[in-house]
């Protein structure tokens, strides 16, 4: 255990690097070079100091007591493997994300977004994931989530166009919404536990009443679920994503979203055990998969149909989740690293046939599979990633959540099995369709098809294809990462790794729900 | 050890109002209007943090407060670091308002393109689905959806109409 303490002070780097560099890129507003500088390294040294934490986390949670505060009365930072994973695919991917946009600013000469507050917002946003993934305490998840919140809504708005004042309108108010909801949830967790710290509520929750801590669940669900846009609170995504810069929409759909699946599957396996609503969530998976994918089909603009395939392929998410297996929540684990650097991919790929096409309207697009072979590549890979087509990853995740879902056996996970199967088939339509107009089809007049005068940035094309690459390598280190993803979820379920990290002298105020410390009206 | 946990009613029944207008204002159409909802309801569980923490006791300082009789500060704390953060948010949802207002003379909260698009079919007696075999259109979804009719256009001269676009 020695040897793993004096690793600690890697955990809170995620997030401190980021805040530090965020200011330092503020404070030099007036050197675009220097600033870019700053978000390179900045975000190299946190991918660097996440993989470096992989092996290390393999062998038992890291825990820092920010302030020396031990627990459970000061913040925890817990890094376990879930919370690592996610900070490693979220690194290499904001990363690949800021390298792309430094290459679209480069190319169009920095005129088009208020760059000075471009890269401080981006390395706020960074920090504001990490934080929620490394979180150890309810109420810091919440920060965490304002953090990137507020971060997100200057990058949705950047330039304050009509169309993104728009879009971002309803994006902040739902976003407001849920984190209201959040916080009564928390006030409600706060009386009947008397703690918000992730470990002791672990021991606490099983002790109160059982109506209490399903209302609780519900309310937490509910709050995660509109960041996670699972239908029916999925309505606010398709329609205020699409309308950001490219590079913004890419790390959105890769990251955002991904968060609330986080915070689903943390508080589902660490909090509430047992399962309680897992009829609902299997309901709510279906009905998110479906009604994304056939928002998606019915799309003629290629980023509102990613859009929608977004919201559907959360729901292979939840579906994993609400399994209750330990076989489902691997496959949900290795689901989401499979999703966030696909989806993220094919955003930023997008982005290149805006600018290589004008436009991304499908009606408007065509031959670009001439014009571009490259850009036709970089498309047809993760398209077929995200369908699920043999061997690649998506594939491979698909089979893992098939294979749970007939574990359980269920009449309902039956269900299920068709309900996945019919959106994999629907999304391999979508995308086929994006295809043959955006590719295949003769180009419609008014489509540049000189085939020099708009060629893409070798900077924007290496970073997109550098995500692609790693998609694909995904299905090359599928044996290890399945393995690793095995090992999260065991540990996940059997619950004893995290609290036993967090709280090692055992239990602690087990009892009636008493506030940590002297308390009003106390009687002794 | 137990604790009192009984709630104050005067606090339950501020709470209930602050949320029931909130939730009220938050149906709005106008992104002002919908901000005070948000400020409210927000309120509403800043104050449910300090019910949640328990009956008010005095200053939780070791020396000034015996044991047993002070405040329970953790739920104070977060009430902080909450209104701080809605502080920060509220003057952003402000600012845009502000642009909104710029942009297009009025705050309110325009229609989902989505819901403008389908109003669009609807008026025309169109499938809500087109392929290879249908026309190509000139316009992209942001010029179609400009041109339908939106709530907040109601009255306005100039603005589209659903039952002017024809194609």
């Amino acid at each position: 255990m020695t040897s793993m303490a004096s690793m600690n002070w890697l955990v809170p780097l995620p997030v401190v690097l980021p805040l530090f560099g965020a200011g330092l890129a503020l404070a030099l507003y007036r050197s675009p070079r220097a600033q870019r500088a700053i978000s390179v390294v900045t975000l190299a040294l946190v991918l660097a100091a996440s993989v470096s934490m992989l092996a290390v986390v393999d062998r038992g949670p890291l825990v820092l007591s920010i302030g020396g505060w031990a627990p459970p009365i000061g913040i925890d930072l817990v890094a376990d493997r879930l919370s690592v994973l996610m900070l490693t695919v979220s690194g290499a991917v904001t990363l690949c994300v800021l390298l792309y946009s430094l290459a679209q600013g480069e190319a169009d000469g920095d005129e088009e977004a208020p760059v000075a507050i471009y890269h401080p917002t981006y390395l706020v946003l960074t920090a504001g994931v990490a934080d929620a993934f490394l979180s150890g305490d309810l109420f810091n998840l919440y920060v965490g989530f304002e953090i990137l919140l507020a971060a997100s809504f200057v990058l949705l708005t950047l330039g304050g166009t009509g169309a993104r004042i728009r879009a971002g309108t309803i994006y902040v108010v739902v976003a407001l919404l849920s984190s209201v909801l959040f916080l009564v949830a928390l006030a409600l967790t706060y009386a009947a536990a008397g703690t918000v710290n992730l470990a002791q509520l672990a021991q606490r929750l099983p002790e109160i009443d059982p109506g209490v801590r399903l209302v609780l669940q519900i309310l937490l669900l509910l709050a995660f679920g509109i960041k996670a846009a699972i239908f029916p609170l999925s309505a606010w995504l398709p329609d205020s994503y699409p309308t950001a810069p490219a590079p913004v929409t890419a790390v959105f759909a890769g990251l955002l979203t991904k968060v609330g699946v986080y915070a689903i599957l943390r508080t589902q396996t660490l909090l509430f055990p047992g399962g309680r609503t897992d009829t609902v969530l299997l309901w709510a998976a279906l009905a998110t998969m479906l009604v994304g994918i056939l928002g998606a089909v019915a799309q003629n603009d290629v980023k509102r149909l990613l859009s929608f395939t977004l919201v559907s392929h959360i729901g292979f998410m939840v579906f994993g989740i609400a399994l209750s297996s330990e076989a489902g929540t691997a496959a949900a684990i290795f689901y989401v690293v499979h999703h966030i650097t696909v989806q993220t991919a094919l955003f930023l790929v997008v982005g290149l046939i805006e600018r290589r096409g004008g436009t991304t309207s499908l009606d408007r697009l065509g031959g670009l599979a001439k014009l571009s072979p490259v850009l036709a590549v970089l498309f047809f890979v993760p398209a077929m990633n995200l369908a699920g087509v043999p061997p690649l990853s998506g594939f491979l995740g698909k089979v893992g959540l098939l294979q749970a879902a007939v574990d359980r056996g269920t009449p309902l996970a039956y269900v299920l099995v068709g309900g996945s199967v019919v959106t994999s088939l629907l999304t391999l339509y979508a995308l086929i369709k994006a295809w043959n107009k955006a590719f295949w089809q003769t180009p419609p007049a008014g489509m540049p098809t000189d085939r020099h005068r708009t060629r893409l940035p070798v900077g924007m094309v290496g970073s997109a294809g550098a995500l692609v690459v790693l998609g694909l390598s995904l299905t090359v280190v599928a044996g290890p990462l399945y393995g690793y993803a095995d090992r999260t979820a065991v540990s996940l379920r059997e619950r004893s790794p995290y609290i036993g990290a967090v709280l090692p002298d055992g239990v602690r105020g087990l009892g009636r729900p008493v506030p940590i410390g002297p308390v009003a009206g106390a009687t002794p | 050890m137990t604790v009192d946990m009984r709630p104050s009613i005067v606090l339950v029944v501020v709470i209930a109002a602050l949320v029931t207008v909130g939730v009220y204002l938050m149906l709005e159409r106008s992104l002002s209007r919908v901000l005070v909802g948000l400020i409210l309801a927000g309120n509403g569980a800043n104050l449910l943090f300090l019910v949640a923490g328990g009956a008010a006791g005095g200053a939780p300082i070791v020396g000034t407060t015996p044991i047993g009789r002070m405040s329970d500060p953790l739920p104070q704390a977060m009430v902080l670091t909450a209104i701080v953060i809605t502080l920060g948010l509220t003057a952003f949802l402000l600012a845009m308002a502000y642009r909104s207002w710029q942009l297009n003379q009025h705050d309110e909260v325009q229609d989902d393109l989505e819901d403008r698009r389908v109003a669009r079919r609807a008026a025309a007696d169109q499938p809500s689905f087109t392929d290879a075999d249908t026309e190509d259109s000139d316009a992209n979804l942001d010029d179609e959806a400009a041109a339908v009719h939106d709530e907040t256009d109601e009255g306005r001269p100039g603005s589209g109409r659903a039952d002017e676009v024809t194609r």
